[in-house]
């Protein structure tokens, strides 16, 4: 893994994605929207109905979390990454749509990967396990769509320095593949 | 000597136990991942030690859950068969400590109330219960929030007894493997061997519950322990999945008798949090 690390802004354009490598690390700041499972199922039910998204996914990125509720006072309560491997049946349809980044923990299947090759958009992985810490970076959170989900309803969320690496670039490298073999003792 | 219990007292356990069980790490493993940050080979997997280590840190000063996935809640009772419950149904008890806990608490509620509705209960309830009958008057219970993320890569297999001790191996290492970076390593492997099929997963789930840094009364198994932690170690996933020397921190292993045709082996995958925490009343 690099030890420099790369500062971006959400949303972004494809030109700062082709820079990315898996293994990078970066900071992000910026706006993204949130969404695991149950929001997914039902964008990509208006895509197949050919409905406009109640959200511009373009040059967006995605956290796949469903936070806990905040304490009074709070912006947000503690909030890591879900496993980004259930959002893999919806994935390819989102990047179509523009998406640019997904942010989450664990594997993406073939699908996903060749999908993110063909319309330059990357996988991040944050720390799993780390909700606390991560929650110190998101500034702001407002229910933009599906309130009724609860923990996972649809949330614009204003991040600063929000840590993560590069798990999938476009070139096909996958952060999770490299260092396994890297470490593994055979 | 009879003893008297009533639910009331229950259920503040119950509440305060998720509550706790959510925000504050053991201190040994806390002390672990402190350990961890400086022996770890991978310079990634060192600073992921190092932020979970913080984290943690973080959730104790801030009351603050450590993961947002504050789980479907497990319950171990132990009830003392000198124990009398009054004041209402035990079960009722439970949940009702769960329910309050969570909201109070302000834990993500994660459970439904069908696996094909799909429904929140908006309540975490019900938690899913295991009572046991012990000598005594004391009643023991022990809250385990799980996460999904884990416990979805755990496995279990009913072995053919001519593949033995290295057929338990090969599945242990192979389920960790095809977990990967998803269950959040550093993890804790539980391991059931032996029973029936669902006495084995049961196993694997009380073994993923032992205290963190505990070692095997049994020196075979504690030597089976170790071993397992070396082979699951060789397979480079690493802290986050990022590759590293440390993928699991500790393997425990519980066994039981089984039929003379059968080797069933369960392994129950814990995230780093391994939260759960335990009252005598």
């Amino acid at each position: 893994m690099e030890e420099k690390v790369i500062r971006i802004t959400a949303p972004t354009d494809k030109s700062v994605i082709e820079k990315l490598r898996a293994g990078d690390r970066v900071l992000i700041s910026g706006t993204m929207l949130t969404g695991r499972d149950a929001a997914h199922k039902r964008l990509i039910e208006l895509i197949r109905q050919g409905k406009e998204l109640p959200v511009d996914v373009r040059g967006q990125f995605i956290y796949y979390v469903g936070p806990t509720p905040p304490k009074p006072g709070e912006i947000i309560g503690s909030a890591g990454p879900t496993t980004s491997g259930r959002m893999d049946a919806y994935a390819p349809a989102l990047m179509e749509k523009g998406l640019l980044g997904m942010i989450g923990k664990g594997a993406r299947d073939e699908k996903v990967k060749k999908a993110m090759m063909d319309n330059k958009a990357v996988y991040f992985g944050a720390i799993g396990g780390a909700g606390a810490l991560i929650s110190k970076t998101i500034v702001k959170s407002d229910v933009i769509a599906y309130e009724d989900l609860g923990p996972e309803a649809i949330r614009r969320i204003k991040v600063k320095d929000f840590p993560a690496v590069v798990i999938n670039d476009i070139y096909g490298n996958d952060l999770y593949e490299q260092g396994r073999k890297l470490y593994a003792i055979l | 000597m009879l003893r008297i219990i009533n639910t009331a007292k229950i259920t503040s356990g119950v509440k305060m136990l998720c509550i706790d069980a959510n925000i504050y790490l053991e201190p040994a493993l806390k002390k672990a991942l402190h350990r961890f940050s400086r022996e770890e080979e991978s310079p990634a997997g060192r600073e992921v030690f190092s932020i979970l280590e913080k984290n943690s840190e973080i959730a104790e000063l801030e009351h603050k859950p450590i993961c947002q996935d504050t789980g479907i809640t497990i319950v171990f009772v132990k009830i003392g068969q000198d124990v009398h419950v009054v004041g209402g149904s035990l079960e009722d008890a439970i949940n009702e400590g769960v329910r309050q806990g969570y909201k109070e608490g302000y834990l993500r509620k994660s459970v439904l109330s069908d696996p094909i509705e799909r429904k929140n209960t908006n309540d975490n309830t019900p938690a899913v219960i295991y009572y046991e009958i012990v000598p005594g008057n004391s009643l023991t219970i022990e809250v385990a929030p799980k996460g999904g993320g884990s416990e979805n890569m755990s496995a279990i297999r009913m072995l053919k007894p001519s593949q033995g001790i290295e057929g338990v191996k090969e599945f242990v290492v192979e389920t960790v493997q095809k977990a990967g970076p998803n269950p959040c390593p550093p993890i804790i492997v539980g391991v059931g061997i032996g029973g029936t099929f669902e006495k084995a997963a049961l196993l694997s789930k009380k073994a993923v519950l032992r205290p963190f840094g505990k070692k095997n009364p049994d020196g075979k198994k504690d030597e089976l322990e170790s071993e397992l932690l070396t082979l699951i170690n060789k397979t480079g996933i690493g802290p986050a999945g990022f590759g590293g020397r440390i993928t699991a921190m500790q393997v425990n292993v519980e066994t039981y008798p089984c039929h003379i045709a059968s080797l069933p082996v369960a392994v129950n995958i814990q995230c780093h949090a391994s939260r759960h925490k335990i009252i005598v009343l």
